[in-house]
């Protein structure tokens, strides 16, 4: 095949990410969106084949895509929804790694012969690729709970941190002069090393930012390597990814009432008065099944705030079952939506979706707040942070700033909840101790299998 | 290729990145960042480039890791994008009625 189809090929490739992007942004279009974007990734694969014939180590180029495979695609199918968040950061990361891979290899296979520019894309695909491995393999963990979801910073962090950088720029530079396998393989550690550092002071609620930013980075390895491969797809691609992965981190950002600045670096410059208060104890109003029951058969509107416990205690279904006992009754039910309600924004769109809950009951922030104050009673769910009024009223508390559902405003909040330990984001709720505040211990699907027949009975 | 058509091709890529998804609602920000995931997984392209070329065990090892690494983005992140917005799609089936 002559270079010509072969770039042409990538060009179509190309226009396909494009699209693929382009529908992702509509609800309409977007599962087609993805289609045609996994068609123009097979395009540009198969073409590769037919470009290079006969390609050298076929043998363990098909053997190590259906490896690739063999991993990729039942992790994908059988992952809980309640799960894709790790799983996208981990795929985000393999993708960076694999970045970083491809450009050791072509440095070590050009040896002398490589270009100053070649070597200056190589480190930069090398060091960035090394970061989004290692930062994403630290965002699954903090997602996964395998380690502690609260920043984690130590003294003197901020100085190691900046040492680190300074050691990344000095083995780049090193890379550059000396031209050799261990600078470059020094530069790869030290990156890795730099991306946990980056990601380490990170609080959990911020993670689905950092996510994207990392995303956003890969994409831009991806560019750069394509240069080092004089490969123009891989350049497009790349940049695509790249510049449209910025823009969606800072919309997230802004969904959330973040800055980015504050996201990367807020542990740092937070007061550590937030977290003393949680020591002490402080008397809640608790109730039973049977007291949330009754309250919810003399209401005329009733707002559930589903938050990540709903969907980790699996009660989408039980809670769509109340919603329809109460529809039943002539009571007004809506559902409360956060943008970030869950772990990503639209995690809990896609969660109740699940649950074959309708969408008309699905409400935005924006929609549902105005109608709190004629709300009898707002549920809570396995929510914390995103009705915590210390987002609007208590300047230097790290979610200060974050649009909340006003559930406040109800004439009646009632808490599901599992203990009184903060949300994900390690924040004290003022609004746990507010008089007309009921709390439900345990459970969210146990408790509110209980409110089911409690409000049967009635 | 020569440099000042990299630096255009590069330049108006960026554009039609943040053009093609500057309005785009928060509900789609989860499968959008997935969908965009797997797109770079493309860099499968550039590992299959590599790995044909290797000619030493070091080189020939690195690649088929990064063979394996490129197709588990890629693959994986359309898979799981696709179960994301599927279940979008049955939402919309049950607002229809």
């Amino acid at each position: 095949m002559n270079r010509a189809i072969y770039d042409l090929i990538g060009l179509a490739a190309g226009v396909c990410f494009i699209l693929a992007l382009k529908g992702l942004s509509h609800p309409k279009t977007a599962r087609r969106g993805n289609l045609i974007g996994a068609f123009g990734a097979t395009l540009a694969t198969l073409v590769v084949f037919a470009y290079k014939a006969p390609l050298h180590n076929l043998g363990w180029i098909i053997g190590a895509i259906a490896v690739g495979s063999l991993i990729g695609v039942p992790a994908a199918r059988k992952v809980q929804m309640t799960q894709m968040p790790q799983l996208v950061a981990l795929f985000n990361g393999v993708g960076g790694g694999a970045a970083a891979l491809v450009a050791i290899v072509e440095y070590l296979a050009l040896g002398a012969d490589a270009t100053t520019a070649v070597v200056i894309f190589t480190v930069f695909t090398v060091v960035v690729g090394c970061v989004s491995f290692s930062g994403s393999i630290i965002t699954f963990m903090k997602l996964q709970e395998l380690m502690t979801t609260r920043p984690v910073v130590f003294p003197g962090g901020r100085f190691v941190i900046a040492a680190t950088l300074a050691a990344v720029l000095g083995a780049s530079g090193w890379v550059v002069a000396a031209l050799g396998t261990t600078p470059l393989l020094v530069l790869a550690a030290l990156s890795l090393l730099f991306g946990i550092l980056f990601v380490l002071p990170v609080g959990g609620a911020d993670v689905p930012i950092v996510i994207s930013l990392l995303n956003a980075f890969t994409g831009l390895t991806v560019a750069a390597s394509g240069y080092v491969l004089d490969s123009t797809l891989l350049i497009i691609a790349g940049t695509l990814v790249g510049a449209s992965g910025t823009i969606l981190t800072r919309l997230m950002a802004d969904a959330m009432g973040r800055s980015l600045f504050g996201t990367l670096f807020g542990a740092f410059t937070a007061k550590p008065q937030d977290l003393a208060a949680a020591g002490e104890e402080r008397p809640v109003r608790s109730g039973s099944p049977d007291d949330v029951a009754i309250l919810l058969n003399y209401a005329r509107r009733v707002v559930i705030v589903p938050g990540f416990g709903l969907a980790v205690a699996q009660a989408q279904h039980t809670v769509r079952e109340l919603a329809d006992l109460m529809l039943s009754k002539g009571i007004d039910v809506a559902y409360g939506i956060h943008p970030v309600a869950g772990r990503m924004p639209g995690h809990m769109n896609v969660l109740l979706a699940e649950a074959n809950v309708p969408y008309d009951q699905l409400a935005e922030m924006e929609e549902v707040n105005p109608t709190f104050g004629q709300t009898d009673v707002a549920i809570v769910i396995g929510a914390n942070d995103v009705v915590n009024p210390a987002a609007q009223t208590s300047p230097g508390c790290p979610i200060y700033g974050m649009p909340i559902l006003e559930v406040s405003n109800a004439a009646n909040v009632i808490f599901l909840k599992r203990s009184m330990r903060p949300g994900f984001a390690g924040i004290e709720n003022e609004l746990l101790y507010d008089p007309k505040t009921m709390l439900l211990f345990g459970d969210a699907k146990a408790s509110l299998t209980k409110v089911v027949s409690a409000l049967k009975a009635l | 290729m020569d440099a000042m058509a990299i630096v255009s091709i590069f330049v108006l890529a960026v554009f039609v990145g943040f053009e093609v998804v500057s309005k785009v609602s928060s509900t789609l920000h989860t499968p959008l960042m997935s969908g965009a995931n797997a797109i770079h997984g493309v860099i499968l392209v550039g590992a299959i480039i590599v790995c044909s070329h290797s000619k030493t065990t070091l080189e020939l090892v690195l690649s088929v890791l990064a063979i394996i690494l490129a197709t588990i983005n890629m693959i994986g992140g359309f898979v799981v994008t696709d179960r994301m917005l599927e279940m979008f799609k049955g939402k919309k089936k049950g607002a229809d009625k």
